[in-house]
């Protein structure tokens, strides 16, 4: 009896930690975004802005995914080692691109407006950079992946219509494309950008 | 009248061969489906990244100084312009309304024209908005040709006007040939009303506006991007996409099954 006492309680207790709160897309935004104005509208150094950005984009950033999404058909026809060196390098081709295109803002204004499931795997959920004196307001479409609703993870940026992931595929499979399907080119550009 | 023929010619045949052999250096074969997302085939890759570079100089040196000058105009005075020169570009915009069949959008941007043009000074004021009658999307004869099923044909990018495609070019030809009435009444007509200096004044305002719009967004591409030349030519391409489907808002990754494929949690 005492042995089927201990089982149970040990079940609950596993139960009870894996219990856990499906997330909501549009809260994930929000809560991004909040955290990324309060670092980049303090007075930090840019240095710690830049290593407390990186841990926002780690955090709620599918990196893989989308490294994996940017090889397109190469995906299929590297080895595991070439994955395994390709998935470093974007990772801190990531990190660096994402930090030195948001650090030059100081205060960024976005507000969700709306999210669409689109599928059990996929919700899009839609947002306004406000306009400044510089430039008009911006239509910034975020597309989360759902698959764990417990944590869900951004896996592009749709600005205006046109998708960051895309392009980013785009950019690299021109890259490899031009240097006759050498995987190794596009190894040597990233490690190029991420010692400028 | 003769070289405009013959050039016309050769687009029209690339856009229907949807092929380009002379100068092709069959690197890239992007020309290919993803559930109705068509991409253009690169035929002159290597003189279009020559003249990409030739118009990055030209950016550098004459479009982005002004853009940075203009910008420190007061807002009214910029969005005033802005405005005029969206407003003129209905004259453009009503009859594709109307070859594409969008006879609600063809109404409501010709009241729109109407009301701005002498309410709003020559466009200057959006009037129209503040009767409710809210600003569409532009279209122009390269959207029109893409809604007829026309394809792309090749991506090339010109000098200093920058990327396009055979089928955005016959587009931009066709304003040349009557198809746009701003140039009809400046250029072609030259009225004692306009001269040509008022076209092509309003073209390169065109230009400067927009790169005005976009100088942050064009920085940061810059700064991290490791192939400029290619994430330009996706953007470009992506965007007539969106707009010759009139997409509002997103649903997809332009119908990529890519993101299907990849399961990462």
């Amino acid at each position: 009896m005492k042995v089927l006492k201990i089982l149970i309680f040990f079940i609950i207790c596993i139960n009870l930690n894996n219990f856990t709160y499906a997330k909501d897309p549009s809260d994930l935004i929000n809560g991004i975004v909040d955290e990324a104005a309060s670092i980049l509208s303090s007075e930090d150094p840019v240095e710690s802005k830049i290593i407390k950005l990186n841990a926002i984009a780690e955090r709620s950033v599918d990196i893989n995914g989308i490294g994996l999404y940017t090889l397109g058909k190469y995906r299929k026809i590297i080895n595991e080692e070439q994955k395994s060196k390709y998935q470093k390098l974007f990772r801190s081709y990531f990190l660096k691109s994402f930090s030195s295109r948001l650090v030059d803002y100081t205060n960024p204004r976005i507000n969700v407006v709306s999210q669409k499931k689109i599928n059990d795997k996929y919700t899009i959920v839609n947002s306004i950079l406000e306009a400044t004196s510089k430039r008009p307001q911006v239509k910034i479409d975020w597309r989360i992946y759902t698959k764990n609703p417990e944590r869900p993870l951004i896996r592009d940026l749709i600005v205006e219509g046109l998708s960051l992931a895309r392009t980013q595929k785009e950019e690299f499979n021109s890259i490899i494309q031009n240097n006759d399907g050498d995987i190794n080119a596009l190894f040597k550009t990233l490690e190029e950008f991420l010692i400028k | 009248m003769k070289k405009l023929l013959s050039v016309l010619s050769i687009l029209i045949f690339s856009f229907i061969n949807n092929l380009a052999y002379a100068g092709d250096d069959g690197k890239i074969d992007i020309s290919k489906k993803n559930n109705g997302y068509v991409e253009a085939k690169d035929c002159f890759e290597t003189v279009n990244r020559g003249i990409f570079a030739f118009n990055q100089v030209i950016d550098k040196v004459v479009f982005k100084p002004l853009a940075k000058g203009y910008i420190i105009f007061p807002q009214p005075i910029r969005s005033g312009t802005s405005n005029a020169l969206a407003n003129l570009s209905n004259v453009v915009t009503v009859p594709n309304n109307v070859l594409q069949g969008q006879f609600k959008d063809a109404g409501v941007n010709s009241a729109r024209f109407i009301i701005n043009s002498t309410l709003g000074i020559a466009g200057i004021f959006d009037v129209a908005s503040y009767y409710g009658l809210k600003k569409r999307d532009s279209e122009d004869y390269g959207q029109t040709l893409g809604v007829w099923g026309a394809g792309t044909g090749c991506y090339f990018v010109l000098p200093v006007l920058g990327p396009t495609t055979v089928r955005d070019s016959i587009g931009s030809v066709i304003n040349l040939i009557g198809g746009d009435a701003w140039y009809n009444v400046t250029v072609v007509n030259d009225t004692q009303y306009f001269s040509e200096a008022d076209y092509y004044m309003s073209r390169v305002l065109d230009g400067i506006d927009f790169r005005a719009k976009n100088l942050e967004s064009f920085d940061s591409l810059e700064k991290s991007s490791v192939d400029l030349y290619a994430s330009v030519r996706s953007l470009y391409l992506q965007d007539r996409y969106r707009k010759i489907q009139n997409i509002d808002e997103t649903t997809d990754t332009l119908s990529d099954d890519d993101w299907e494929e990849l399961d990462s949690q």
